[in-house]
């Protein structure tokens, strides 16, 4: 449904030749597409405007590395000041840290933390994420306050939420009011030497006066030292009046986007960011209590992009590999070795990954690629009729390879119910993949351990279109 | 009739005073040229109409006025009638069907969408139409989602079928459709756990809920509700194809249409999909579920009297 911003800005400046610099007609086409690319991540108009605005004054002008094409430019201007708006630094090389909470506690005790937001935005679920990381990373005693008195069961579903992670929960008193709750759980916290105070809130809308004023209340009862709007990545242009409503009347100290893990593309975050000028602190990726994360501006920028995401390929990556095995293909690697059994253990691991497509998405610059790609070429069934190929082989076979010639190779494509040419195709698939193998020995480093040698299988994928980086070309490769 | 009406009104008034200010700011009467369309069009975007809806209704309204004279009252009446002619064809009820007993509706959406409270809403709606019902609540994963469930159930008056805690859904969908069957209700209303499109697990699993309730009866769940929040931007669209795809939505619902949040997407939705909308949320009482009305609902984004 989304072009890779890429790919539109590919186009759009497609008639330009590499000149000097780029000029303001240049830069305003391009901006046209990545007005329409930031409206339909969900980025509020009014920040897109004014993103588009600050970008157009960094681009004109700006003289084209000889190596990139216009549209790779200004990619690469509206992805740093993206990133920039996010809050982080686009040169940053480092990785995202996984390990902190992101929760300002640098105050006495108890700390306050109130959580406020939309209906259905996350609030009590990721109360008790945070809950869970507090105590458990930072050694922090936690006290859990439900002061969500509207919603049918929802102070039995923080209770049941506390128990799962360890945390305590202010007991229950039905029938008692916010503002009551809220004392009781002060006062609670004081006394039993709590360190952290959580209290999640009720969803509310902030044209609701009653319950805008009623949260205003609470605050003043409890003082929180850090008030967290909680917010889902899924929010359309409504993102930048809720934040800026929550903000004015209760005074946001940060943000916590949830549903990351969806495929919104999020640009929400930008929006609230500008129009409060509040940090991003966390981001929730799945509905498991320790689905946390930091911020991370690098990735968010590239997602609101269309232009992938590296992290999440890594992290789906290392997630599904099967560690033991990916070790012991490695130590073969290293000594230049590679036989087809490593190849069928191969495949298996990338078909642990998932779908192909999906996969294919999130590697940067290639998204638009994929359209283009030969379905069959995607089908998960061709890995599996490679893996039948080598199935139908005997050991000696899939250790010595150069044993198969044509009697053989007529055994094997009945064996799995395919041609002779298949068996050829896959057989020179491992030869390629056998010698980047022994070239990569010569030189002495393993720089990729996974999937080191190309993925079989892609071998016939198409080249970039003119205009996209390449893999190995892609200008901001530095993450 | 005017009551909710009414209601409607404050609750779209408020989201639509902003878009009605903008319109007003741009056009005391001034001519149309292709400035004012640029302008025009990015109010429509803050309604989250999306680019090519916002497009097209900025064209086609430059077609008939393009170069003349306008008002910003005439702005938005042409916005309106256009857009309540896209949303026309998909302001069609929830028919339940007397023949199938139990009438099955399944509801499904994202996590935070507001099934369950819808459900309560429903049921209520149905039981007053004097059919006999049972609530099943399906979501068996996030806490306290049952007791929640069991709430609605006593305040409306209908039962709840519940099964242990983290339960298997589909289990529990069919022995619920076992029983309603075997009482001769009329409808049976189940509630889904909220899961994100994009995971194929939990996508097939809410599949298998479908396939295991077609083994009672092979027309069951007779209609698929997905439910829509109203802040919702343009990922709605991958959400209705997702869901669509797997459980076959017969019919959306569209949530918290009461707050700043236009719901304007679903005019771009009706577009692409063609998808009955049966109801919008309007509040968190009891009986703020109402029937969807094409016309009013465009008025009342483009701030006009809805019956004007």
């Amino acid at each position: 449904m989304f072009d890779a911003l890429t790919e539109k800005l590919g186009s759009a400046l497609s008639k330009l030749t590499r000149r000097g610099a780029l000029t303001e007609a240049d830069v305003t086409a391009a901006m046209r597409e990545v007005r329409v690319a930031l409206l339909e991540a969900d980025v509020a108009l009014p920040v897109v405007k004014d993103f588009i605005a600050k970008v157009t004054e960094k681009a004109v002008g700006e003289s084209v590395i000889k190596s990139v094409t216009p549209g790779q430019m200004v990619v690469k201007i509206v992805h740093d000041e993206l990133v920039t708006m996010l809050g982080g630094d686009p040169n940053s090389q480092e990785m995202p840290t996984l390990g902190g909470a992101g929760i300002d506690l640098a105050a006495p005790v108890p700390v306050g933390v109130l959580m406020v937001g939309l209906q259905g935005s996350g609030k009590t679920t990721t109360t008790a994420k945070i809950a869970k990381r507090l105590q458990e990373k930072e050694r922090k005693r936690v006290l859990l306050v439900s002061l969500d008195t509207y919603r049918p069961a929802a102070q039995e579903q923080l209770a049941i939420l506390g128990r799962q992670v360890n945390v305590v929960t202010l007991p229950i008193v039905a029938g008692e009011k916010p503002e009551a709750i809220a004392r009781r759980g002060l006062d609670e916290a004081r006394k039993g030497g709590f360190d952290v105070v959580i209290y999640d809130t009720a969803g509310r809308l902030t044209i609701d006066d009653a319950m805008m004023g009623e949260v205003e209340t609470v605050r003043d009862i409890v003082k929180p030292h850090e008030t967290l709007l909680v917010t889902d990545a899924m929010i359309g242009q409504d993102a930048v009046v809720t934040a800026k409503s929550f903000n004015e009347k209760i005074g946001i100290t940060g943000i916590v986007l949830t549903r990351v893990d969806g495929d919104a593309r999020g640009g929400a975050a930008l929006s609230m960011r500008a129009v409060t000028g509040r940090p991003i602190k966390l981001i929730g990726v799945g509905e498991k209590v320790d689905a946390l994360d930091t911020f991370d501006a690098n990735r968010i920028a590239g997602r609101i992009l269309g232009m992938g995401d590296i992290v999440s390929l890594v992290e789906k990556a290392a997630a599904n590999i099967d560690h033991e095995k990916a070790e012991k293909l490695a130590a073969r690697m290293q000594e230049g070795k590679f036989d087809l059994n490593d190849m069928l253990s191969q495949l298996q691991q990338i078909q642990r990954m998932g779908d192909m497509k999906g996969l294919l998405g999130l590697i940067p610059g290639i998204g638009a690629a994929v359209k283009q790609i030969d379905q069959s070429k995607l089908d998960p069934k061709a890995f599996k009729r490679q893996e039948a190929i080598i199935q139908s082989m005997t050991p000696k076979e899939r250790r010595v390879p150069d044993l198969i010639k044509a009697s053989r190779k007529q055994r094997i494509a009945l064996g799995s119910g395919v041609t002779v040419a298949d068996v050829n195709k896959l057989l020179k698939q491992h030869q390629q993949m056998e010698s980047v193998m022994k070239r990569m020995k010569k030189m002495g480093g393993l720089g990729a351990l996974l999937g080191g040698g190309g993925m079989p299988g892609m071998g016939g994928m198409p080249k970039m279109p003119g205009g996209m980086p390449g893999r190995g070309g892609f200008p901001f490769g530095k993450r | 009739m005017s009551n909710w009406f009414s209601r409607l009104v404050t609750g779209l008034s408020k989201t639509s005073n902003k878009l009605v200010t903008g319109i007003t700011d741009i056009l005391t009467k001034r001519k149309l040229d292709d400035a004012v369309l640029t302008e025009l069009e990015d109010l429509l975007l803050t309604a989250d109409l999306g680019t090519e809806t916002a497009g097209k209704l900025t064209q086609s309204l430059a077609k008939t006025r393009f170069g003349k004279e306008v008002t910003d009252e005439e702005v938005r009446e042409a916005f309106a009638v256009d857009i309540a002619r896209v949303l026309e064809p998909v302001a069609r009820p929830l028919s339940i069907d007397p023949t199938a007993r139990p009438f099955v509706i399944l509801m499904v959406g994202v996590n935070g969408a507001g099934k369950t409270t819808t459900i309560g809403k429903l049921a209520k709606m149905i039981a007053a139409e004097g059919r006999s019902l049972s609530l099943v609540a399906g979501d068996t994963f996030r806490a306290a989602a049952v007791e929640q469930l069991r709430v609605w159930g006593a305040r409306v008056n209908v039962p709840v079928i519940a099964g242990a805690e983290n339960a298997d859904s589909a289990g529990l969908a069919f022995d619920a459709l076992m029983q309603a069957k075997k009482r001769g209700d009329d409808v049976l209303l189940i509630d889904t756990a909220g899961r994100l499109q994009n995971k194929d697990q939990l996508m097939l699993e809410l599949q298998k809920v479908g396939r295991v309730l077609k083994k009672v009866d092979p027309d069951a769940p007779h209609a698929v509700l997905l439910v829509l929040d109203a802040t919702v931007g343009q990922n709605a669209h991958a959400q209705v194809e997702a869901f669509k795809a797997m459980v076959g939505v017969t019919g959306l619902v569209m949530t918290k249409l009461d707050g700043t949040a236009k719901g304007g997407v679903v005019v771009a939705l009706a577009e692409k999909f063609g998808l009955p909308l049966h109801f919008i949320g309007v509040g968190e009482g009891v009986d703020d579920l109402r029937p969807f009305t094409a016309r009013s609902f465009a008025r009342s984004l483009m701030g006009l009297s809805p019956e004007g």
